[in-house]
């Protein structure tokens, strides 16, 4: 081919491949030098990386390389330098309250910003992404607490949860189901009275009826004045939020049979250090007290 | 068939060359040939100093230039600080959204480039340049060190002795400092000079500084020193676009042949015998000062940027030889090809100086000489006029920019809460920018909206309508608000106000137009 018959091109003076495309050549130049030697040292770079890092796949393994590298270490050393990085911060928070972190700006803005991503994790499910809860699942924006609102309250109820039987300390209260104790009419008219305390009443006389039946059953728990009682999670019905729903028919079905919601204890599962920041951040959400 | 004399008898002859005959055949890849360019004397050269002495002594020495801010912001006059995102200039400072002050800046760069070569030709080629700049300092420390250019020739060629080596490194080293000094400086633009200079030579600056350094000494070095005008040549852009720029009334050097040809290397001897001669003596001065290594004899090159070293050097000749000057010289093309058009009648015959000089050797009235009116026309005046118009809107937009801004980000998760006493609360995230570097006390208000009422995350201040904010110099304050609205004025038809912050010493004001979320308009 080229070796025998070279064909030298007539205007550049160049000799050609040899191969012919309809009447065209094309030029043999050489590349530039700098080219090939770029090309030379990549070459000489690669077999140099191969031999330092971890590269020829093996029947059941790879080679090691001689640096010693594995990206698996890398991912470990990373997140061991994270953990490091935040290790101060999270030790000043194990050994304070809630009331000691919210007191020191610094530590209460790790707190929130952790309390934050841990919430994503853990809360979102039922409250969420947001906070603002749910029919049956609590808003944690709004100034509304059945547990009470301050820190370390918060605090309580994240680690020990409400009504969770496996916590010793958890909150625990129960609304009696009035199902059989009161008949439908006499339903009504609580739930006429109740929804008198906070909208204007469309049933004055059904009301004023509901309010006997109230203070002889209801009251104990949620008050005379029907706002409530922390003690128990007893809510405040004489406010404008409705855990289970809102108007006459929802506190109906709530009265007769009442549905009582429960929440884990976090401490266990979590510890107690991301409960307390989590505390700090629902307490910062703006409805803390 | 024919014999030769009857060839001769039919077809005449033609004196006829084609371009690509294999007699002028060259490879298409030319090996470099070394340039040495002699020493020029004259008054563009004593320009080219002038020039390079302002150029390097402003790269180098910017960065000591100190400028005193106060106690909140950095003391040096020009100073990129990437870490914090701030630009200062003097008297100016730059946050990052304010970058298109700099995008301006480079738009009147590029249009100022425009005007210059448009009016003046390839000015920024031949005197401003870094590369040419560069260059020219590189080639001083090489004359300096192994002399003009029959010397350096002459140790070219040469072999390699002791005195060629010590001559060789000493060059080469001073090149290598040099560049160190170049990419020093260029670091300094970026932190405080003083104290990286010192972090620097104790060995405790971060590492980008000195990886920086390294790649700025070796483009210095390999560039300025090695490619030279191989860069200008091969790599530039600029000498493709600039025919662009250019027009006929363009200054650009050029090589008067209509008063140089024929040239004769044997003037006098000619003249003497009747012989009609140019005054190019044909001396190659041109050539041999030229950094591109042209001949700029041979017309208008791409390679030629401009640098009007050989017009010193013919300049230099033509006085010792008693002649005018401006044989090679700054001319408009269509100056010179008015006088190319006189000097052979109207092209209809060979150059003859005699056309365009009278019997007592003056130019004849007919010949063209430069007027610097013709900068003054229609194509440069459209580029000043755009160039002065980007100019004096970048002025107005620098005197007239807000130092105090606030951005606000309504929260969208939840949108609103319903507060126990059926008031809707509305969140939302406020961050002031205090731009100057004092600290301050800004006052956040409500406007609009009457009957709500905000309050500020973490004070115990309570609500109202009004908050004091102390903000920190030269930073973005945040803080979370909430804004209440009471049951019953959920109804209002106007669910948005206004959230001003106000300097009350200085009356500055941001104003943002905010809205308020209502649970039934979110549904």
């Amino acid at each position: 081919m080229a070796g025998k018959h070279k064909h030298v091109d007539e205007v550049s003076g160049v000799e050609t491949t040899g191969h012919e495309w309809d009447g065209i050549r094309e030029l043999d130049n050489p590349m530039p030098r700098w080219w090939v030697y770029t090309f030379y040292t990549t070459i000489i770079w690669a077999i140099g990386y191969a031999i330092a890092y971890p590269s020829w796949p093996l029947l059941t393994d790879t080679t090691k390389g001689v640096l010693g590298y594995s990206s698996r270490a890398q991912v470990a050393t990373d997140l061991a330098d994270a953990k490091a990085a935040k290790a101060g911060y999270n030790e000043r928070i194990a050994a304070s309250t809630v009331e000691e972190i919210i007191a020191d700006p610094q530590l209460q803005q790790f707190a929130i910003s952790a309390g934050a991503s841990a919430f994503k994790v853990n809360c979102a499910q039922c409250h969420g992404s947001g906070a603002a809860g749910a029919k049956g699942f609590p808003n944690l924006n709004d100034d509304d607490w059945l547990w009470g609102g301050k820190p370390e309250e918060i605090y309580q109820t994240i680690a020990h949860g409400i009504r969770y039987s496996r916590d010793a300390e958890t909150r625990v209260s129960e609304m009696p189901a009035f199902a059989d104790m009161l008949t439908p009419e006499q339903l009504r008219q609580t739930a006429a009275f109740v929804v008198s305390l906070s909208v204007t009443p469309p049933q004055r006389e059904l009301a004023d009826k509901g309010k006997k039946i109230f203070t002889e059953n209801c009251a104990s728990c949620h008050g005379a004045d029907a706002k409530g009682n922390r003690e128990m999670g007893a809510p405040n019905l004489a406010d404008s939020i409705w855990l289970k729903g809102k108007g006459e028919q929802a506190i109906i079905n709530q009265v007769k049979a009442p549905k009582n919601g429960i929440m884990p204890a976090w401490a266990p599962r979590i510890g107690d250090t991301t409960v307390k920041e989590l505390a700090v951040f629902v307490h910062s959400l703006g409805g803390g007290e | 068939m024919l014999q030769p004399p009857m060839i001769k008898a039919l077809v005449e002859r033609l004196d006829a060359e084609p371009v690509n005959a294999a007699r002028v055949r060259k490879p298409l890849y030319q090996k470099r040939r070394k340039i040495f360019p002699k020493r020029a004397e004259g008054r563009f050269r004593r320009f080219k100093w002038l020039v390079m002495l302002l150029t390097l002594g402003i790269y180098y020495l910017t960065p000591s230039i100190r400028w005193d801010r106060g106690a909140h912001a950095p003391d040096q006059a020009v100073l990129v600080d990437l870490a914090a995102r701030r630009f200062y200039f003097f008297f100016v400072e730059i946050w990052p959204q304010e970058f298109f002050f700099v995008a301006g800046l480079l738009v009147m760069a590029g249009l100022g480039l425009f005007l210059v070569t448009s009016a003046v030709g390839r000015a920024w080629c031949g005197y401003a340049c870094p590369q040419t700049v560069w260059v020219d300092l590189f080639l001083m420390v090489e004359r300096f060190i192994e002399g003009d250019r029959n010397a350096r020739m002459r140790l070219d060629a040469s072999l390699w002795t002791v005195e060629k080596i010590r001559k060789r490194v000493a060059k080469h080293a001073i090149w290598l400092v040099i560049g160190v000094a170049t990419g020093g400086a260029w670091i300094f633009y970026f932190a405080d000079a003083p104290s990286l200079l010192k972090s620097f030579v104790t060995l405790e600056a971060p590492p980008v500084a000195y990886f920086t350094v390294a790649i700025l000494t070796a483009t210095t070095y390999v560039f300025g020193g090695l490619m030279r005008e191989q860069v200008c040549t091969y790599m530039c852009p600029w000498p493709r676009i600039q025919a662009t720029m250019l027009d006929e009334n363009s200054l650009v050097v050029t090589y008067n042949d209509w008063r140089g040809e024929p040239r004769s290397r044997h003037a006098k001897k000619a003249a003497a015998a009747g012989e009609v001669v140019g005054d190019c003596v044909d001396c190659n001065a041109c050539v041999a000062v030229c950094p591109m290594g042209i001949d700029i004899r041979d017309g208008q090159q791409l390679e030629c940027i401009t640098c009007a070293l050989c017009i010193d050097a013919c300049d230099g000749v033509m006085d010792k030889l008693g002649r005018e000057q401006g044989l090679i010289s700054y001319a408009t093309l269509s100056d010179y090809a008015a006088n190319v058009a006189l000097a052979t009648n109207n092209g209809t015959a060979a150059i003859d100086p005699r056309r365009v000089r009278g019997a007592d050797g003056a130019f004849v009235d007919k010949v063209r000489h430069f007027d610097w009116r013709i900068v003054f026309r229609t194509r440069v005046i459209v580029y000043f006029a755009a160039w002065a118009l980007m100019g004096l809107g970048l002025v107005f937009a620098l005197a007239s920019r807000d130092r105090l801004e606030l951005n606000v980000l309504h929260d969208r998760n939840p949108q609103y809460v319903v507060e126990s006493d059926g008031s809707v609360r509305n969140g939302y995230t406020v961050k002031l920018l205090n731009m100057i570097p004092e600290p301050r006390t800004i006052r956040l208000m409500m406007e609009g909206m009457p009957s709500a009422t905000m309050r500020v995350a973490g004070r115990a201040a309570g609500s109202g309508r009004s908050f004091a904010i102390a903000v920190e110099p030269d930073k973005v304050t945040s803080v979370k608000l909430f804004v209440t609205l009471p049951m019953g004025k959920t109804a209002e038809a106007a669910h948005a106000f206004a959230l001003v912050a106000e300097d009350p010493l200085t009356h500055e004001r941001g104003v943002y137009q905010a809205n308020f979320n209502l649970p039934g308009a979110a549904q």
